[in-house]
């Protein structure tokens, strides 16, 4: 079971509550199908404000390049650099060390549109 | 999917599998970095029976081979091996395969995605002939081991250890393994290694994957096809469907040297490519290192003096040199080994500057 104080995303992202903002990173479900992980290009720049589904960083893996985005409206409020500079940390704990963006979400309302635990692993059972 | 006849080891070990050109294969086991690493330090061992495996058998087998190949089949000789195209008749590349001189027949090995294709094709070439075509995908499997320590560890499992030490690089032996005879034994891979590619009956396919992996112990293990496509990238080798396809010739993809023009060699395609070596093709294949830490993949487009000119075909992350790679296709002219391009990577210009192929050598 994947953690329950978190809200996720069919494409593979995850929002957790932090105050008032949310941290955004991506599953270990993702990080398994990406495979090895090469380099984390964050996008997001702080003080952007963003739209649910803006692309927020491009993550590479030896096989494959893959979009992560945002889950909701907001503005950025930090950036995890030092992901950009190893990406290991994201791969060895996407849940704890992987946040990549953190984000002030522009309504209260969207955080509860996403999926929880279980709806997002039986979208991915299959 | 179809199964090859090692699946079941596949699943076992918790290799990560996918569909590969209709087969349900391994992509990796562990990670795909540890495994190239492996094969370029110590063994790893590939499952490759979803490869097409094909006799060409019959009294005018050697004329219609000669048809079919652009390589010479006629200088064969009984254990040799080479590598050839199968070309349409514009010249471009149908195929790529591995041709093997065996006493009463043309062995060939060609690529998944292509076999049905390529039956057709020989089976409508040798018509005429006193000749026919012999699938034994299904009979045979077929596996590798790949690395440095290839021969030592196989020796292990083949009673003919003189045999095996002294065969050359590109050359077929019959040898005993785990006790099958007269097992096909090639000295061929596609990593940049030494290694050896074994074919047997498939029903023997479990027994001799345990073995092997049991013999090997922590000097072997078992790899997928995403670190192979990395150490055959890394040793400037094409994989059809990126340097290689309907729409290129192998003399623009620098294989003139298996493209064989001599009087008595009339190949599918040669009238074409005869034009092409008399003009000259207008594009070339180059290696390109890119600056940063983004990888080039297939179909970016390669920019020169603010123009696309050119389209990359492969492009890997290599943990051997520690750079990001890529092979590409761009205008004869620039492929100078000096002139410098830009790749679009998604929107931004990353630069490439050429380097001769291949990227990796061994030390012989």
């Amino acid at each position: 079971m994947r953690p329950n104080d978190r809200r996720y995303r069919e494409s593979h992202e995850w929002a957790q509550k932090q105050g008032d903002v949310l941290a955004v990173g991506i599953t270990d479900h993702a990080v398994e199908q990406l495979g090895d992980l090469t380099f984390l290009d964050i996008k997001a720049k702080v003080g952007q404000k963003v739209k649910a589904g803006d692309l927020i960083a491009e993550i590479e893996s030896v096989k494959t390049v893959a979009d992560i985005y945002a889950p909701m409206d907001g503005e950025i409020t930090a950036v995890n650099a030092p992901l950009g500079q190893d990406v290991e940390p994201l791969g060895q704990s996407p849940f704890e060390k992987g946040w990549i963006v953190k984000l002030r979400p522009a309504s209260a309302g969207a955080y509860d549109q996403l999926l929880d635990a279980a709806a997002y692993e039986k979208g991915i059972a299959h | 999917m179809k199964q090859t006849p090692f699946h079941a080891c596949h699943v076992r070990a918790g290799g990560r599998l996918v569909d590969f050109a209709g087969w349900h294969m391994p992509v990796q086991y562990a990670s795909i970095l540890d495994e190239v690493r492996r094969v370029r330090t110590g063994c790893g061992l590939y499952d490759l029976s979803h490869m097409g495996r094909v006799r060409i058998e019959g009294k005018d087998r050697i004329a219609a081979a000669d048809r079919i190949f652009t390589n010479h089949v006629a200088k064969l000789k009984v254990g040799d091996i080479r590598y050839s195209l199968i070309c349409n008749e514009q010249g471009n590349a149908i195929d790529d395969v591995l041709i093997y001189g065996e006493s009463d027949a043309v062995f060939v090995v060609v690529n998944a995605s292509n076999t049905d294709r390529d039956l057709a094709h020989m089976r409508e070439l040798v018509k005429g002939h006193d000749a026919r075509i012999v699938d034994l995908t299904e009979e045979l499997a077929m596996c590798a081991l790949q690395g440095p320590l290839s021969e030592k560890l196989l020796a292990r499992s083949v009673v003919e250890k003189e045999a095996l030490a002294s065969l050359g690089y590109y050359k077929l032996m019959r040898g005993t393994v785990l006790g099958m005879q007269d097992v096909r034994i090639s000295r061929t891979g596609y990593t940049g290694e030494d290694g050896f590619e074994l074919y047997f009956p498939r029903q023997e396919a479990e027994r001799v994957w345990d073995a092997l992996l049991a013999s090997g112990g922590s000097d072997l293990m078992p790899c997928g096809l995403g670190s192979r496509d990395t150490l055959r990238l890394e040793a400037g080798m094409p994989l059809y469907g990126h340097e290689l396809g309907e729409e290129i010739n192998p003399l623009e993809a620098g294989l003139d040297w298996a493209v064989k023009f001599a009087a008595d060699k009339p190949f599918v395609g040669r009238a074409a490519l005869e034009r092409i070596k008399a003009a000259g093709p207008q594009r070339k294949l180059v290696g390109l290192i890119a600056e940063g830490k983004r990888i080039p993949r297939q179909g970016y487009a390669v920019r020169h003096g603010g123009a696309d000119v050119g389209f990359v075909c492969s492009g890997t992350y290599s943990p051997t040199l520690d750079k990001n790679l890529a092979t590409a296709y761009v205008p004869a002219a620039l492929a100078d080994g000096e002139t410098s391009f830009e790749i679009d990577l998604r929107g931004t210009a990353i630069a490439a500057r050429q380097t001769p192929l291949p990227f990796y050598k061994r030390q012989s």
